[in-house]
């Protein structure tokens, strides 16, 4: 087995144009001038309560705050997002990285190749699309969403600083 | 090893948001031993299950515990979560959080309007008051304020514990749980 290079702090974050609905396609050029938070997951479907993408959904509203966007992106194709995200009601878009697969969760170092899914990793990407801040959590752990918030607030901060 | 990544450090699995005496929900002595603090859900059957645990534990011939919960409702997939977790705020606004905590954990999932009021009946509170605080959703703030100290202190799921401030990532049965809240114990009196 390879280890992914993890994309680094500072690193430009590779764009991409990955589909979320079988006719829409999301770039990350899309979200130029605003923050950008990436969640890759392993799988739609997770069984548990505390599934990180419904947390997520749940701390939507304080990413819009921070004028943010989110985008889950995992292997799966499309018409497994759109019927998991309608079973768990998420608004957000779910991108599929499924052809060619894994080639972005690759890109951003956030592949397990043993497994053939995403990493669970977060990324936050600045106005200028440079990974601002990142975290691979470990196998089956939901990373929870503070690291996001504090990245989230930490920008915000700064870019009132350079105002 | 890989390298790049920032893990985030001091806070996760710590709780950001000390007991407020004056806000929180809390059960047991302010000069407890230990204090164990739960984010919760009232229709996580893994909350319910949680519940009969820290009943036992709060009864038990241990280290007295102050416990404290707050709410962690996910909705999305617990669309009965809110609005019980807003009925139990609304007991608490006439004195009877903890009576109401009880009803809900012991009755998950009947959790629907009419349920609620039944509660609110059966534990003597004022009807009215407690409807037109749960359709004017008077206690919709507070509910996401702690899930938001929930969210900032790393909570991803229900239920989560800290044990004095340090989130407890094993199993919350019994045993589990009881041997935590002992060792909390020592280690503070070793401080005092």
């Amino acid at each position: 087995m390879t280890t992914q290079q993890a994309l680094p702090i500072g690193a430009h974050a590779p764009d991409f144009s990955l589909p979320s609905t079988p006719d829409q396609k999301v770039a990350l050029s899309d979200f130029r001038g605003q923050p950008l938070v990436l969640a890759f997951y392993p799988a739609d479907w997770s069984p548990v309560c505390g599934d990180e993408m419904v947390l997520f959904q749940e701390v939507f509203p304080e990413i819009r705050r921070y004028n943010a966007e989110l985008l889950g992106i995992s292997v799966d194709g499309v018409w497994s997002h759109l019927a998991f995200a309608k079973d768990r009601k998420l608004t957000y878009p779910l991108l599929a990285d499924f052809e060619p697969k894994g080639e972005v969760s690759r890109a951003y170092g956030a592949y397990r190749e043993a497994e053939g899914t995403s990493a669970r990793a977060l990324f936050v990407i600045d106005r200028g699309g440079v990974v601002d801040w990142s975290y691979l959590s470990p196998v089956g752990v939901n990373p929870g969403a503070d690291g996001v918030l504090r990245a989230l607030e930490s920008l915000s901060q700064r870019a009132k600083v350079m105002a | 090893m890989t390298t790049g990544w920032t893990h985030y450090e001091g806070a996760s699995g710590v709780l950001t948001e000390p007991v407020d005496e004056t806000r929180d929900h809390i059960m047991g002595p302010s000069d407890a031993a230990v204090t164990l603090v739960e984010y919760g859900d009232y229709q996580c059957p893994f909350c319910v299950q949680a519940h009969p645990v820290v009943a036992a534990l709060l009864k038990a011939d241990g280290p007295p515990i102050r416990y404290v919960f707050r709410h962690f409702p996910l909705t999305t997939v617990h669309p009965l979560a809110e609005p019980a977790a807003e009925a139990a705020e609304a007991a608490a606004a006439q004195d009877r959080f903890w009576p109401m905590h009880d009803v809900l954990f012991s009755n998950s999932p009947a959790l629907e309007g009419e349920d609620l009021r039944r509660y609110a009946r059966a534990l003597g509170l004022d009807e009215r008051k407690f409807v037109r605080d749960l359709v004017e959703r008077v206690h919709a703030p507070r509910v996401r304020a702690d899930f938001l100290t929930g969210v900032r202190s790393g909570v991803s799921g229900t239920p989560t514990f800290f044990i004095d401030g340090v989130r407890h990532d094993g199993a919350f049965d019994y045993p589990v749980l009881r041997a935590a809240v002992e060792a909390a114990a020592r280690s503070s009196a070793g401080r005092r």
